[in-house]
């Protein structure tokens, strides 16, 4: 086997250093009735070309660009990745080093998590960012235990109901088992931003949080200035959370406009689709609730000469100090994903990260307005939104079943998630779409809700 | 100049790289038609700057990156003997399998006939581990260990609802993980620690005393963390059920067990799997990794949402699982790990993977045999994929486990886990993994026997190290007290 070094010599040589007579006999603690029944009933090794050949049958089984069309967003999104970035990350010091438990031989990896929270901060608007989670979804659900952590007294989340299907799921999973708590999910107003005067009736002193999508899963952009000042004056906290993170490329950010946790999912930031992970938790906070806050931090510090370094830090935290009574039960992050967002802002930069973001509100707001002049399509909400909209289709999913047969996923049918909005599609477009692209979207959809 | 006497070179923060209206990106030329921006999108819904943001070439990036990197001992430079990390050798293929564009770009939201390969991928997968673990049903969904726990033990807890009340306490070895008390405790559960025996196991006749209707799960990892296989395992499960309580097997340990012995067979109701252990995918500085979790058939009914079911016409994904516990992240699991590990089990099918097992344990007795003459073995039961030192026979010196961690770095190598598990003083814990050769390993031993030479002989070198590495000792203590987390302007 190739990844295996011993030869028979080699094994003859050590069992003869520890003076035992066969392998069998290392496993003498192994109860004999466990080890009669333990045979793996798989198929032998296979060669690099047999696995190579296996998996790429396997993967050409799933049809992708440009063979087919999609406008699919809804918590994950396709985005130009320059090649420098899967070239860093393929740089096996990074990809095969784990946790940085010895930081002297670890500083590449310190010093990339350390600019990756100073870009986090800064893109969130917030004080301190950490070394980041899973994902946005789970990073959302530490958001609302830390909120309860900060507010332990006020048992009631608010939860806008236009937050993502699947992030408010990962909440209640997360939160089922906590004494006490309650979630009440709120409802969007007509413009497809949270309704506000069920928010101030909903907001009593046993709320602890409000978690509000920015933007949220219909792409609307929220008011997230008014959600802060309301929830503020009712003694929550405000936690906002972001599916498409080159939105901050453009908008104000959640510090900015008062919110206390930002978390995001960071995928769009220079990572693959790949079916939906790994991608990586962006999460940020003000100074104030740090100690409350979830996963890893890396911190500046000096070494005996003086030197600049960085260490993992205020692990007083964590699992493997405090045990069942830490922040969280993470004990990772998502490491290499967090450098690749990191490669990824940095080649964007100030400049590019801005253009990257107008370009995708160009192209979005381009394609909205050209299917909005076919007949019968209608814009389902009227507030701003950034690279996804909603449009309202007749027969909405039967006619993503016949543009499925044309190579085009036209977009999300929202009803299998939210059987309130029937005939309605949510469509994403990035700067990866082309005009061509657009345009023949539109021309399709047009014919297939005619037919 | 940091690092300049060091032999590598400095590299300052990328932020304090680079000038203004530098770049490094490109985009297309716009083919649209030109737009008014702030018609799209009022100028008050809008940042103004993006200063945070660095403004360096492409080049720069590049040579900033590579750099850092060089700061980095990783398992492909060296012997990484993390224990309970098993650091093996990650195999090149599995990165490029892992970004055909079939897998790379493939969005979740695709419909399902429109990602077979992807699911047949998955549902293939999922037998594997099964398979190997002897557990009836696998989900893929946890992104990593330690929610691989959170998910088993929410499934405990649905699973005892479900029987009229979630029960109150979880039990726990006190050789256990961090991770375990912690997700335990985030699913509501009181944690009640075990003691462990004098030979480094759990006795029934000992946990016995602890069950009763209260206790919900029993969390053992098997080998546990000293590498010692759990050899009552099957008396203390059923201590266990007698009670109607369920057992929660921490499979980080994995390694130690491919044809020699399988959970479900333990009695074990549920596990998790960490495929960046066990299955080779990079460990990436901590993540992103994958920890899928197996159940017996009762637990089955609670796995998180959506699963693969197998239809007619092929795959597909179903939420109609009423009794779930719902979803513990976005999507289906983090695929790119689940490829990797794929592809792993399939270069070592059932011969490579019993192989994997059998070297991992010859290797980790093979060096507690070289250094047991100068190291204080914790236990003396045999151990299984690592073994497990104390301070013991160096303590009297003023030499400490870090300083001996901090040397081997002079030597070249990563240092083994340290300071735990938190029941053997001043642990040293080594796990070599079935990647090394004997060569490596015997140069491993080698310079651990030097560095006990050294405490004898010049302990005071011990306590400067280390003295090759990019920087020297680091102030922990200032950074925690005086935390700087991020680089603002000055």
């Amino acid at each position: 086997m190739r990844y295996i070094p011993h030869t028979d010599h080699d094994i003859a040589a050590m069992l003869a250093t520890l003076g035992v007579g066969s392998m069998d006999d290392l496993f003498a603690q192994v109860p004999e009735e466990l080890r009669a029944r333990a045979a793996i009933d798989l198929p032998p090794g296979k060669a690099e070309s047999e696995v190579r050949g296996h998996l790429t049958a396997l993967a050409e089984a799933n049809p992708v660009s440009p063979g087919l069309l999609t406008f699919l967003g809804g918590g994950a999104y396709s985005h130009f990745v320059p090649v420098v970035v899967d070239q860093i990350i393929q740089r096996a010091e990074f990809a095969t080093a784990y946790t940085p438990y010895q930081p002297e031989v670890s500083q590449g990896t310190l010093q990339a998590i350390f600019e990756f929270q100073s870009l986090v901060a800064d893109l969130l608007g917030l004080d301190v960012a950490n070394a980041s989670m899973y994902d946005g979804a789970s990073g959302t659900a530490e958001a609302v235990l830390m909120a309860r952590r900060i507010v332990p007294q006020r048992p009631t989340v608010l939860l806008a109901r236009s937050l993502h299907p699947q992030y408010r799921q990962v909440v209640r999973t997360y939160l089922d088992g906590v004494p006490g708590v309650r979630i009440i999910e709120l409802p969007w107003g007509a413009d497809g931003q949270i309704d506000a005067a069920v928010l101030e009736q909903s907001l009593d002193d046993s709320v602890s949080c409000l978690v509000v999508g920015y933007p949220n899963f219909f792409g609307v952009v929220e008011d997230v200035a008014r959600l802060s000042d309301t929830a503020h004056r009712g003694g929550a906290l405000l936690v906002t959370a972001t599916t498409e993170a080159i939105a901050f490329g453009l908008l104000k950010s959640p510090g900015e406009l008062g919110a206390d946790i930002a978390v995001a999912e960071g995928q769009s930031l220079g990572i693959p689709l790949s079916y939906g992970g790994p991608g990586v938790g962006l999460f940020a906070c003000r100074n104030r609730f740090l100690r409350n806050m979830p996963g890893r931090l890396v911190g500046e510090t000096v070494d005996h000469e003086g030197r600049r370094g960085f260490v993992l830090t205020l692990a007083t935290r964590e699992q493997h100090i405090r045990r069942e009574r830490a922040t969280s039960n993470i004990c990772t992050n998502h490491g290499l994903c967090a450098l690749a967002a990191t490669v990824f802002l940095c080649l964007m930069g100030k400049q590019g990260l801005r253009e990257l973001a107008e370009r995708n509100v160009k192209k979005s707001h381009y394609a909205r307005d050209l299917l909005l002049q076919i007949s019968g399509c209608r814009e389902r909400f009227t507030a701003p939104f950034f690279n996804e909209f909603v449009v309202a289709v007749p027969d909405a999913r039967g006619v993503g079943q016949r543009l499925k047969e044309q190579h085009i996923v036209a977009g999300l049918v929202l009803e299998e998630w939210y059987p309130e909005l029937k005939d309605c599609l949510l469509l994403c477009v990035t700067e990866l779409h082309t005009r061509v692209e657009i345009e023949r979207l539109v021309k399709e959809l047009r014919m297939k809700s005619e037919e | 100049m940091k690092n300049g006497k060091r032999g590598v070179l400095d590299e300052p923060l990328i932020c304090e790289r680079g000038s203004p209206g530098r770049v490094g990106y490109s985009l297309p030329a716009d083919d649209l038609p030109e737009r008014d921006l702030n018609q799209d999108l009022s100028r008050e819904l809008c940042r103004e700057t993006l200063d945070g943001l660095p403004q360096v070439s492409e080049g720069e990036v590049v040579r900033h990156f590579t750099r850092l990197s060089q700061w980095n001992l990783s398992a492909a430079t060296t012997l990484y003997p993390l224990g309970s990390c098993t650091m093996k050798y990650n195999p090149v293929v599995n990165e490029l399998v892992v970004r055909l564009p079939g897998f790379a770009q493939l969005h979740p939201l695709i419909p399902d006939d429109c990602a077979q390969g992807a699911l047949e991928l998955l549902a293939d997968l999922e037998h594997c581990l099964a398979e190997i673990s002897g557990m009836d049903a696998v989900s893929l969904q946890p992104a990593a260990g330690a929610q691989g726990e959170l998910t088993g033990m929410k499934l405990i807890r649905a699973y005892h609802q479900d029987r009229g009340r979630p029960r109150k306490k979880v039990l726990i070895p006190g050789s256990a993980h961090g991770t375990n008390p912690a997700s335990a405790a985030l699913c509501g559960y009181e944690v009640v620690e075990v003691p462990t025996g004098p030979d480094g196991m759990l006795a029934a006749a000992a946990v016995e005393q602890f069950v009763d209707a209260e206790v919900a799960a029993l969390m053992v990892t098997n080998p546990n963390t000293l590498g010692l296989f759990e050899r009552e395992i099957v008396q203390i499960v059923a201590a266990l059920h007698a009670h109607g309580a369920l057992v929660y097997l921490d499979g980080a340990n994995l390694n130690a067990l491919m044809g020699v012995a399988k959970p479900g067979h333990m009695g074990a109701d549920v596990i998790q799997f960490n495929l960046h252990k066990t299955f080779s995918t990079p460990h990436g500085g901590g993540g992103p990794g994958a920890g899928p979790v197996g159940v017996k058939k009762t637990l089955e009914p609670y796995l998180p949402v959506p699963r693969l079911v197998r239809e007619q016409e092929g795959w597909r994904w179903s939420e109609l699982f009423p009794r779930s516990i719902g979803k513990v992240r976005s999507f289906y699991g983090n695929f790119g790990i689940l490829v990797r590990a794929y592809a792993y089990i399939l270069a070592m099918g059932s011969d490579g993977l019993t192989r994997a097992t059998r070297m991992a344990v010859l290797n980790a007795n093979y060096l507690r045999k070289r250094l047991e003459q100068a190291y204080d073995l914790a236990y003396s039961t045999p151990c299984l994929h690592e073994c497990v030192f104390s301070d013991e026979s160096f303590h009297h010196t003023g030499v400490k486990t870090l300083d001996i961690a901090k040397r081997l770095l002079d030597y070249g190598f990563y240092a083994p886990t340290i300071y735990f598990p938190l029941v053997v003083s001043g642990a040293l814990m080594i796990e070599p993994t079935e990647t090394e050769s004997k060569e490596t390993l015997d140069e491993f031993a080698d310079a651990l026997l030097a560095i006990a030479q050294e405490i004898k002989d010049n302990p005071a070198v011990l306590r400067d190290a280390p003295l090759t590495t990019p920087v020297s000792r680091l102030d922990e203590t200032r950074a925690a007290r005086h935390p700087v987390l991020r680089w603002e302007k000055k």
